[in-house]
């Protein structure tokens, strides 16, 4: 009698710890999206698919780019290595609320877009993928209006297609 | 397991500047491997970087981001010894996060 009655407790326990597992693991990944998701708005799925400059900018912003002397995009004449280019992007325009970066020649022609609150410089330096010789395009969003700065890198050795 | 994210923040008092460097292979899908399979698509989608509390920083990436990314920016309203909160979601759910202190 007296070992049911200890099974049954025993019993008792594990499903008790069992379901604090549960919950312990569900509540992990739930509790992170969230809070990512509101810092940064929703992932553009759809953009990071497009084939094109033109796609790209229309899923990403629904308005055109005008080229600016002001946008200064910094990237190799040449890159030896397409798998690792380093790319860099500074502005004087004013109210710049984000900065993406397109390689036209690329499978996904968006690379990343970043950003920028209120407080932080409109300035960003990253290390993308060039599959080939392409136009690097950087978009830079400021009061409202799209501003763009497009330069040609060639590539020696590609670093997307393997 | 030592974190992902390397992280290097120093002010001059007025500029706090960031530079990130993250642990991934950052696979774009579209690269075989050497039997000709493709390496499915394995990559860092958002990148975040909280300082008291707000969003200083935010990064939506795709696959055309480098091996091992890395990335710095700037900000303002920070001093030397904040903490700096770096977070990162890859797409396949893994997470990582780590904080920094500002020098």
């Amino acid at each position: 009698m007296t070992d049911v009655g200890f099974s049954a407790t025993r019993r008792l326990i594990l499903q008790g710890a069992g379901a604090v597992a549960l919950v312990g693991l569900g509540n992990l990944p739930f509790g992170l999206t969230p809070a990512l998701a509101a810092a940064n708005d929703k992932y553009p799925e759809e953009a990071f698919k497009q084939k094109s400059d033109a796609d790209v900018i229309k899923s990403l912003y629904g308005k055109t780019a005008e080229p600016s002397d002001k946008v200064k995009l910094d990237a190799p004449e040449i890159a030896e290595n397409g798998a690792v280019v380093p790319i860099s992007v500074s502005t004087t325009l004013a109210d710049v609320t984000s900065i993406a970066f397109l390689v036209s020649e690329n499978p996904n022609v968006l690379i990343a877009k970043y950003s920028i609150p209120t407080d932080t410089m409109p300035s960003v330096a990253n290390r993308i993928k060039m599959a080939k010789t392409s136009n690097v395009t950087v978009l830079v969003e400021a009061g409202g209006k799209l501003y763009s700065a497009t330069k040609e890198v060639k590539v020696t050795v590609g670093g997307c297609g393997g | 397991m030592a974190s992902t994210i390397r992280v290097r923040a120093s002010s001059n008092g007025e500029i706090t500047e960031v530079q990130a460097l993250i642990q991934h292979p950052m696979d774009s899908g579209f690269v075989k491997n050497a039997k000709g399979e493709i390496i499915p698509p394995h990559f860092i989608q958002q990148l975040t970087f909280e300082h008291d509390g707000k969003n200083v920083f935010a990064a939506d990436w795709g696959g055309g981001v480098s091996k091992d990314p890395y990335v710095k920016f700037a900000f303002k309203g920070a001093k030397k010894g904040d903490e700096l909160k770096i977070s990162w979601i890859d797409n396949k759910g893994a997470t990582d996060t780590t904080t920094a202190k500002i020098q």
